[in-house]
C-alpha cells in the first residue's frame, strides 16, 4: 500500500525541479556543452592558432597571454586543447555510434529470436569479450591503418560486445513483461511488437550505457593517440597532446596536466550524464 | 463471535493512546501532511483495526506508532502514549529498548520480511538475544517453543530451515513467532494476510486471536478488507485521505454508519454483500468448451503437473468463475484458453475452433475473439506509450482504417469504460490502478471479442475500485453479450459476478455448477473450507442493533 503511495508521489513531481536540485548534473552538462562548442567553433574561443607556433615563444609557463602556457614549438596549449576537441569528441561519437548500432542490433536479434541464434551470437560476443580491449583495438588499427576514423572504429568495435550483452539482457527482460504478451495477445505480429514495445523499452538503459561509453571512448582514443596510433601530428588531439608533453614532464608540467584535465573532466561529465539518464528513463 | 470481548464492567488502562496525531512527508515542494489529527486508544486484550483504501494513511499511522516512518516522514503534531509513557519523537536508539519487548510488528509481506541467508531459528533467536537472553541452549529451547506455539509442524526441523523452504503462510507464522516472542503489550499487524490465500488467511488470523486471548496482548490490525475487520475487531477506525472518517465498536459501525464514506466502503465490500442471483438461459449455445485439459511444466528439471483432467463449458453471454488458491492451476487453465499455453492433452474449443492446433496467422486471427485481461494493471501497460496508443494498437493489427477513425473508436471505447477523454494523451504512469485496469479492459474490448478472460483482474484493486470495475464488467456483458472466464481466489467476488463456477485444487476441478448451488450446497470438503474462510461471513448488517452493543456505543 505504501509503495503505491510513493509511486504516485514521485510521479507528480515536476521534472524541472529534479534538475534544479542537482548542481553536479548542471555542471556536467555545462562541461559537455563547452567541449561541443569548442569542437564546432574553436576560433570563437581563442585568438591563437592550434597548429602554427610562434618562434621565440617556446615552453612559456601559463601567463596572461597564454593562459595554459605554450609548447616546445611555441604553440598555445589552450588553443591546442580547443582545436583538439573536435578530433577527440568526433572520434568518441563515431566509436559510440559503431558500438551502439552493432551491439544493439546483435543484442536485439539474440534476445528476441532466442534459441540457436541467441546461443551463436552470444558465444561470438563472449569471444570478443575474452580478448583484452587494447589488444583488439591495436589489431584492428594495424589491419585498417592509422588515422582518426580508424582509431574511432577500432574503439567502437571493442564496445560492441558490451552493448550486445546489455541489449540482450534488456530485450529478454522486456519480452517477459505482461505488456509485451498483451501486445501479442491483441494480434500484434512479431516485428510490430518488436518495434513498438521491445525496442523502445529496452533502449532506455542502453542509451544511458552509451553516454557512459562516450567517456570511456574519449579515454580509449586518447590512449591510442598517446601510443601514436591515432591522429598524426601536428593535428591536435588530446591523447596526442599528453604524449607529446611527456618528454617535457619535468620542465613543463602544463603540457601534460591541462590536456589530461580536459580528458578527465569530459569523461566525468559523460559519466554523470549517463547516471542521470539511467534514473529517468 | 468469540473474538469480541468488549469491556463493559471495568475499563483497563489503554495500552496505546494516540492524541491528534499528524504525520507529514517531505516532498520536493515541501512538507505534505498525509495523516491528520488521528486519535484513538487500544486497551489491553483489544483488537482495533484501521480500515481504508490505499493512500488512506493507515500504514503510515501504524509506522508512526512503532517509529518506523520512512526517512522523509515525521510526526508533525499530537502524541503517542504507550502504556502511559509519551514516546512521540523518541530516537531509534531509545525505541529499540521497547520495540519487540513492549510493542512489536507483524509486517505485510512475509516473502520479503525474512533474511534469506539465515535460518528460521537464528532469526527468531535474534530478538531473544537482542533483549538479553545470552544462553544459547536456553535460547534454542525457547525458539522451538515459539515455533510450536505458532503452529509450525516439526519445529525442530523448521528452525534449521531457510525462508525459501517455507510457504507464505509458514513464513507469516515465523514472523508472528518473532512478534510474540517477548510477550509484548501491543502487536501491530500491518496487512498481515494480504499476500496469503483465504484459507491460510483465516488460520493466521485465528492464530493471532488465540495468542491475544492467551496473553491479553492488544492488537492494532491494519487492513483494507472490511470483512477481516468485521470478523476480528472490537473496534474499527475508518480512514480516508489521512483523516478518521468514523470510529466505533464493530457491531455498531456495521449496523449504522455516520459517514458517507464508511457507508460506501461497506456497500462495496464484496464479502458483506448479499449474493446476486443470476440464472443461465438454458436455450443459449455453449461458446467455450474445455475437455480433459492436461498441462505440466518442468520445474527444476522435473515435470510438475499444473492442470489435470480439467473440463467445463461456458454458455454464451455468461460468466464462469475459476476459483482456487495459488498454485491450483486456475491461471494456467485461463492462459490455455487464451492461446498462451498449450495443453499436452485434452482440447479447448471456442465457437467450434480448436485452440491448440493454432499457429501463426490462425492464432493471430483467433485472438480477435478471445482477449486476456491481466491481474496487475501496473505491468500490463507499456510504460512509454500513451493511453491512445495502447487502446488503439489492436486496431492497427487488424483493421485497415485511417488515423481519424481509429482515434474516434478509441475515444468511444474510453468513454465506454468510464475514462476521462483527456486520458488519451497521457501515459499509464499518471493513472491510478483502477483507471489502468479500465485501460486494459478497453484494449481488450476494442476489437469486439466474444470471450474475455479475466485473470485475477480485480484482485490488486481497492474494494471501492473493485466494485466499480465489477459493475463495469456487468454492464458491458449485458450490452455486448460478452462471455467471461473469471479467474479469482476471492469467493466473495465470485458471488457478485459469476453465473457458474468451478472450484480448483491442485490442478483438478473439485466442484462445478451454478454459483447459487455451489454456495448453498457445497459438495466437496474443500469448497466448504473455502466458503467458511470468506471473511465477514454472517455479518450482513441487521436492522436493529442488539441492546448490548447499543449500550457500548454510548
Amino acid at each position: 500500500m505504501t509503495t503505491f503511495d510513493l509511486f504516485n508521489a514521485r510521479d507528480t513531481t515536476p521534472r524541472l525541479r529534479l534538475v534544479q536540485l542537482q548542481p553536479t548534473l548542471i555542471l556536467a552538462w555545462a562541461i559537455m556543452a563547452l567541449a561541443i562548442a569548442w569542437a564546432i567553433a574553436p576560433s570563437l574561443f581563442t585568438p591563437h592558432s592550434g597548429t602554427v607556433g610562434i618562434a621565440g615563444n617556446q615552453l612559456k609557463a601559463p601567463d596572461a597571454l597564454h593562459w595554459l602556457g605554450t609548447d616546445e614549438i611555441g604553440r598555445d596549449v589552450l588553443a591546442r586543447i580547443i582545436y583538439g576537441s573536435i578530433n577527440s569528441l568526433s572520434g568518441a561519437l563515431v566509436a559510440v555510434s559503431v558500438g551502439l548500432a552493432g551491439g544493439t542490433a546483435l543484442g536485439l536479434i539474440a534476445g528476441s529470436l532466442g534459441g540457436r541464434v541467441d546461443a551463436f551470437v552470444m558465444r561470438m560476443v563472449d569471444v570478443l569479450l575474452s580478448v583484452p580491449g587494447l589488444l583488439l583495438q591495436l589489431s584492428i588499427i594495424i589491419i585498417l591503418g592509422f588515422g582518426t576514423v580508424n582509431v574511432a572504429a577500432a574503439v567502437g568495435a571493442t564496445t560492441i560486445a558490451g552493448f550486445a550483452r546489455l541489449m540482450r539482457a534488456e530485450v529478454v527482460r522486456v519480452r517477459r513483461t505482461d505488456y509485451v504478451e498483451a501486445a501479442f495477445g491483441s494480434g500484434g505480429r512479431f516485428w510490430a511488437v518488436l518495434g513498438r514495445h521491445i525496442l523502445p523499452n529496452a533502449l532506455g538503459t542502453v542509451i544511458a550505457y552509451a553516454a557512459l561509453q562516450f567517456g570511456s571512448a574519449i579515454l580509449a582514443i586518447s590512449t591510442l593517440g598517446f601510443l601514436g596510433y591515432g591522429t598524426p601530428p601536428p593535428t591536435p588531439e588530446w591523447g596526442l597532446l599528453i604524449s607529446e608533453g611527456r618528454k617535457y614532464l619535468t620542465t613543463a608540467w602544463w603540457l601534460t596536466t591541462f590536456p589530461g584535465l580536459a580528458v578527465i573532466l569530459v569523461v566525468l561529465a559523460a559519466n554523470r550524464i549517463s547516471q542521470s539518464l539511467q534514473r529517468t528513463p | 463471535m468469540s473474538t469480541i470481548a468488549f469491556p463493559l464492567r471495568h475499563e483497563p488502562d489503554p495500552v496505546l493512546n494516540l492524541e491528534g496525531l499528524s504525520v507529514a512527508y517531505r516532498m520536493p515542494d515541501g512538507w505534505r501532511r498525509v495523516v491528520h489529527d488521528v486519535s484513538f486508544t487500544v486497551r489491553s486484550g483489544e483488537v482495533v483495526t484501521l480500515v481504508g483504501e490505499s493512500g488512506s494513511g493507515k500504514t503510515t499511522t501504524a509506522q508512526a506508532v512503532i517509529g518506523l516512518l520512512p526517512s522523509n516522514g515525521r510526526v508533525d503534531a499530537g502524541s503517542i502514549r504507550l502504556n502511559g509513557t509519551d514516546i512521540t519523537g523518541w530516537a531509534g536508539r531509545r525505541l529499540d529498548a521497547i520495540r519487540g519487548k513492549v510493542m512489536s510488528l507483524v509486517p505485510q509481506d512475509p516473502g520479503s520480511s525474512l533474511n534469506p541467508v539465515r535460518t528460521i531459528g537464528a532469526q527468531v533467536g535474534e530478538i531473544l538475544e537482542l533483549h538479553g537472553l545470552r544462553d544459547r541452549r536456553e535460547r534454542q529451547a525457547r525458539v522451538i517453543d515459539l515455533l510450536t506455539r505458532v503452529g509450525l509442524s516439526e519445529p525442530a526441523m523448521r528452525a534449521n530451515q531457510y525462508p525459501h523452504e517455507l510457504s507464505g503462510g509458514m513464513k507469516q507464522r515465523v514472523l508472528i513467532a518473532i512478534a510474540v516472542a517477548l510477550r509484548p503489550k501491543l502487536i501491530i499487524a500491518d496487512e498481515p494476510t494480504s499476500a496469503l490465500d483465504v484459507t491460510v488467511q483465516r488460520r493466521i488470523l485465528d492464530l493471532l486471536d488465540e495468542l491475544r486471548a492467551e496473553t491479553g496482548t492488544a492488537v492494532l490490525l491494519v487492513t483494507h478488507d472490511l470483512g477481516v475487520a468485521a470478523d476480528r475487531a472490537d473496534r474499527i477506525l475508518v480512514l480516508k485521505d489521512g483523516r478518521v472518517q468514523e470510529q466505533g465498536p464493530t457491531r455498531v459501525l456495521l449496523e449504522r454508519q455516520e459517514s458517507a464514506y464508511a457507508r460506501r466502503l461497506l456497500a462495496d465490500a464484496p464479502s458483506l454483500l448479499p449474493p446476486k442471483q443470476r440464472s443461465v438461459l438454458p436455450t443459449a449455445e455453449v461458446l467455450v468448451r474445455v475437455e480433459g485439459l492436461h498441462k505440466s511444466f518442468r520445474v527444476a528439471g522435473r515435470p510438475s503437473v499444473a492442470v489435470e483432467d480439467m473440463s467445463f463449458s461456458i454458455t454464451a453471454g455468461t460468466t464462469h468463475a475459476l476459483v482456487g488458491e495459488s498454485g491450483s492451476g486456475k491461471t494456467t487453465t485461463a492462459r490455455c484458453l487464451a492461446g498462451f499455453e498449450y495443453g499436452e492433452s485434452g482440447r479447448i474449443t471456442v465457437d467450434g475452433v480448436r485452440v491448440f492446433g493454432l499457429r501463426g496467422e490462425a492464432l493471430r486471427l483467433f485472438r480477435r475473439n478471445v482477449q486476456l485481461v491481466y491481474q496487475n494493471p501496473f505491468t500490463s501497460l507499456d510504460p512509454l506509450q500513451s493511453i491512445g496508443h495502447i487502446v488503439g494498437e489492436p486496431l492497427l493489427n487488424f483493421e485497415r482504417i485511417g488515423k481519424v477513425e481509429r482515434l474516434e473508436r478509441v475515444h468511444a471505447m474510453l468513454e465506454r469504460v468510464g475514462l476521462p477523454a483527456d486520458s488519451i494523451a497521457r501515459t499509464a504512469r499518471s493513472l491510478s490502478g483502477g483507471q489502468r485496469q479500465r485501460v486494459a479492459i478497453a484494449r481488450a474490448l476494442i476489437l469486439k471479442p466474444r470471450v474475455l478472460v479475466l485473470d485475477e483482474a480485480v484482485s490488486a484493486l481497492d474494494v471501492t475500485v473493485q466494485a466499480q470495475i465489477l459493475r463495469l464488467l456487468d454492464e458491458l456483458q449485458q450490452q455486448l453479450g460478452l462471455t467471461y472466464l473469471f479467474v479469482t481466489h476471492d469467493l466473495s467476488v465470485v458471488r457478485q459476478i459469476a453465473h457458474t463456477v468451478t472450484v480448483m485444487q491442485a490442478g483438478r476441478a473439485i466442484e462445478s455448477g451454478p454459483v447459487a448451488e455451489v454456495f448453498t450446497h457445497p459438495q466437496a470438503d474443500y469448497t466448504r473450507d473455502l466458503i467458511a474462510a470468506i471473511p465477514g461471513r454472517g455479518l450482513v448488517p441487521r436492522t436493529h442493533p442488539s441492546p448490548t452493543y447499543a449500550r457500548a456505543a454510548e
